[in-house]
């Protein structure tokens, strides 16, 4: 037993290291992790690589593609190219900490409330109620109301978002909680935290994980969206939700400015929806099916 | 099943009555109000007294939401405080051209995704298959507006086909209606097409795999005999269900696109309410959107437990 559980870091790591190397043996694995880890690369580095300042505005306004500004310039005469770069920063500052405290707090009341707890009924109950409200609906009202402020956008749709995980972790940990090495546990008189985290959770984990990612996905087009409707992100600050709005206005003339904060978020949707694919693959779990339900 | 009925409304009622509490106390909070978003900024403190006083803006919130509460019970939602029409009125015309919209959408859209899901199964891992299922995950990943912008671009600013925008009153009539339809239409099914599509084909090909079209195919069955009578049956009631929940989620779709194409809808309805202050109106609205998404969802699953029986007997 205490060999078995000395060895469980190392058998930690061989795990993802296998993961890892299946994830990039796919073709659609490595064009996923690629993208995905451009876009993450971009965020970090894009303030110090950008051309321009992306507030700085110029008397050549909407200009095509030219040596100074290799994708034109937008209606201010702002560049776009700088824009399109630094234009992931503020989506991913804020969904990213949404979706951890999302999973965070969701997995957490579902594998309490999977073990089995007297307030399972009633607090499942005032989940679906919350689930079946639209969620953007709420998140239009909210972001109206505190016009982009990051400390009250991160809560919100880590709320609407952790509702979610709460109903995975929660079925997870019930198939789990039947299963003999959990009720073993149990028997043996093992505390109730020690089972959550060394029976529950290692085999809970990946399911989180893939959720996880598509679950990022979603928050991050739920708050370009709600950027391109001129709620989220306040400018000068750029945006490609809000990007791709101003450029709409100018399609006859610049057409091409609407082109790269397009592609910027169609690729970085694609790598993450291909990502999670791919992990789930590796780690024997249909996401199909989990988007399904 | 009745028992699952009973339970599901009552859920509806409490995400209902939930749904009513948070707009209520998100318009409450929000800067400004109806009087200060209707007189503009340059205003008379008096003028403003005097509108408060009109719409009872100086009412306790609590007040004014049990007055609400009560009217709409009897059947009087309120009246817009920005238009002064009846919000029961209002609603009526943009519930209808929400419903042309997304109702055309789902004609086309189900059973064209239930299709080519299909074909993608029985051709899978060939070129069909791959070529469906790369659309799919592509348009599942284009956003609506990024989906919408491309569209444009294409038939009304390269093409010219197709009105940008739409410009129609709210009360048009449908055939008015029907040229500024087509794009947004043409939106949402992108959207519904790739999820009910990837769903269909996963289904589709589970149950060829199962041990009973092997047996069937074993017997000799084979093409559509084998599709319609061994292989559809099993893969019809789950499919069924993501439809249900995917016409659901399209509503914040429908806020988006019909934002987009200035559409004189529900969605567009809401976000002018929201930005007018106008407390009835905008709570009436996520009330009816909400409304509008409980019932699909509940319809999702009695579908699903009319085609499944095992479902019947799972315990809540």
């Amino acid at each position: 037993m205490t060999a078995l559980a000395a060895d469980a870091p190392a058998r930690r790591q061989r795990r993802a290291a296998q993961v890892i190397a299946y994830v990039l043996s796919r073709p659609s694995g490595r064009v996923g992790a690629a993208l995905v880890a451009a876009h993450l690369l971009m965020a970090l580095v894009s303030p110090l690589i950008a051309p321009y300042d992306v507030a700085a505005q110029s008397a050549d306004s909407l200009q095509g593609i030219s040596a100074a500004h290799w994708l034109g310039t937008d209606q201010l005469g702002r560049d776009v190219l700088s824009r399109t770069l630094v234009g992931s920063r503020v989506t991913l500052a804020i969904t990213i900490p949404a979706a951890i405290i999302a999973t965070l707090w969701g997995g957490a009341l579902g594998i309490y409330l999977g073990l089995g707890s007297k307030l399972d009924e009633i607090v499942m109950r005032l989940v679906d109620a919350f689930i079946a409200i639209p969620s953007l609906l709420f998140l239009l009202l909210v972001v109206a109301v505190f016009q982009g402020t990051t400390a009250v956008i991160i809560p919100t749709f880590a709320f609407f978002y952790g509702l979610l995980v709460t109903h995975v972790a929660r079925a997870g940990t019930r198939q789990l909680a039947a299963q003999d090495f959990v009720v073993a546990a149990r028997l043996r008189g093992d505390h109730p935290l020690r089972i959550v985290f060394r029976e529950i959770l290692p085999n809970l984990a990946d399911t989180i994980i893939v959720d996880g990612t598509l679950r990022l996905s979603w928050m991050i087009v739920a708050f370009c969206s709600l950027s391109f409707l001129g709620l989220g992100v306040q400018p000068p600050t750029p945006e490609w939700g809000q990007m791709i709005a101003d450029a709409r206005g100018y399609l006859t003339v610049a057409p091409l400015a609407a082109v790269p904060p397009c592609l910027a978020i169609v690729s970085l949707i694609v790598g993450l929806n291909l990502l999670s694919d791919a992990i789930g693959k590796a780690l024997g779990i249909d996401t199909i099916r989990q988007r399904g339900a | 099943m009745f028992r699952l009925i009973v339970q599901r409304v009552a859920l509806a009622a409490l995400a209902l009555f939930l749904t009513s509490l948070i707009t209520m106390a998100a318009v409450e909070a929000l800067p400004s109000d109806a009087c200060a978003a209707y007189l503009g900024r340059e205003i008379q403190p008096a003028a403003l007294q005097k509108c408060r006083e009109k719409l009872q803006l100086d009412r306790p919130a609590i007040e004014r939401y049990f007055i609400w509460t009560r009217g709409l019970l009897s059947g009087d939602p309120g009246v817009s405080l920005n238009s002064r029409r009846p919000v029961g009125e209002v609603l009526i015309q943009r519930i209808r051209n929400s419903f042309l919209i997304g109702g055309l959408a789902a004609l086309i859209g189900i059973p064209l995704a239930v299709f080519l899901g299909v074909y993608a199964a029985i051709r899978r891992e060939r070129f069909p298959d791959l070529a469906i299922s790369i659309l799919g995950i592509a348009s599942m990943a284009l956003p609506e507006f990024v989906t919408a912008t491309v569209l444009v671009f294409i038939f009304a600013v390269s093409l010219g086909w197709l009105p940008a925008v739409a410009l129609i009153s709210a009360n048009s009539t449908i055939p008015q209606m029907l040229p500024a339809t087509i794009l947004p239409v043409a939106v949402l099914i992108v959207v519904m097409v790739a999820h009910v599509m990837r769903v269909t084909r996963t289904n589709v090909i589970d149950q060829l795999d199962s041990e009973h079209a092997e047996f069937a195919r074993l017997r000799g069955v084979t093409g559509w005999r084998l599709l319609v009578r061994h292989v559809l049956p099993g893969a019809v009631p789950a499919t069924i269900a993501v439809c249900a929940y995917t016409l659901a989620w399209q509503l914040a779709g429908v806020v988006v696109v019909e934002r987009v194409f200035n559409y004189p809808g529900l969605g567009s309805l809401m976000v002018d309410a929201i930005n007018n202050r106008d407390l009835p109106l905008v709570q009436t609205t996520v009330l009816v959107f909400t409304a509008i998404f409980i019932g699909t969802s509940l319809l999702a699953d009695i579908a699903a437990v009319l085609v499944n029986p095992r479902l019947r007997r799972r315990s809540s």
